[in-house]
């Protein structure tokens, strides 16, 4: 398993491939589910500039250890990466990135949508947004779909 | 022994500090740190507090040395 904050920008699915080749559990593994979060250019109406990613230093990273490690007592994961960016990001950089490995698809899928939705409503991160009007701060993150 | 407070995002901005300290006493609650560092502000309805890193509800008492921190809902991922 690897968790890690990054203040630089990284590509996630050239992480994943690396990750991969470095198997915990060669050919126990059957499936893998991939979930990469990006940079909208656009939130709530307003063309989006760039932003800003805060973090509560220590309990962001404790958050997401035990997320993880709930995820692995739920479902029978071999292996999770972990990447989350900090700081200032520009549209079109990945945000997040959850990839889970199982032998079998639903325990993977399962446990990466775990995995996304509590960090999502519940690790502590806070988007500052730069609009044409200034800046402002994300008050909430949407459920999730483009009508919510 | 003190009690290390810290604010996170909109609520640091408001609060103009980013940390401050508040004084222990037998029977100090959450509640109580937050009128003592804002000044008696109504606590927003949308605010979390975390004790020791970890979320809370309610109104916890708290013990020496706790490190309390308040900040508005998470938006992250």
């Amino acid at each position: 398993m690897l968790i890690e904050l990054r203040l630089a920008p990284f590509d996630a699915l050239a992480e994943v491939k690396n990750y991969q080749a470095l198997p915990a559990n060669p050919g126990k593994i059957g499936a893998g589910c991939i979930f990469v979060g990006t940079m909208r250019d656009f939130n709530e109406g307003e063309e989006v500039r760039s932003m800003t990613l805060e973090h509560y230093p220590g309990m962001t990273e404790k958050h997401l250890e035990e997320i993880c490690e709930q995820a692995e007592n739920q479902w029978a994961v071999h292996d999770i990466l972990l990447l989350h960016r900090t700081g200032d990001i520009e549209v079109g950089e990945d945000i997040v990135l959850v990839a889970t490995w199982s032998a079998h698809r639903g325990d993977a899928i399962d446990a990466t949508r775990f995995i996304i939705e509590d960090l999502k409503h519940r690790a502590p991160f806070w988007k500052k947004e730069a609009v044409k009007s200034g800046e402002r701060w994300v008050d909430r993150n949407t459920a999730g779909y483009a009508s919510s | 022994m003190l009690i290390k407070v810290k604010f996170f995002a909109r609520i640091r901005e408001e609060m103009g500090r980013a940390e401050d300290q508040v004084e222990f006493r037998a029977g100090l609650t959450v509640s109580d740190v937050w009128q003592t560092t804002s000044g008696g502000k109504p606590m927003p309805d949308s605010l979390l507090v975390a004790v020791n890193m970890e979320h809370v509800k309610g109104d916890p008492e708290l013990k020496e040395g706790d490190e309390v921190a308040f900040f508005p809902p998470v938006t992250g991922g």
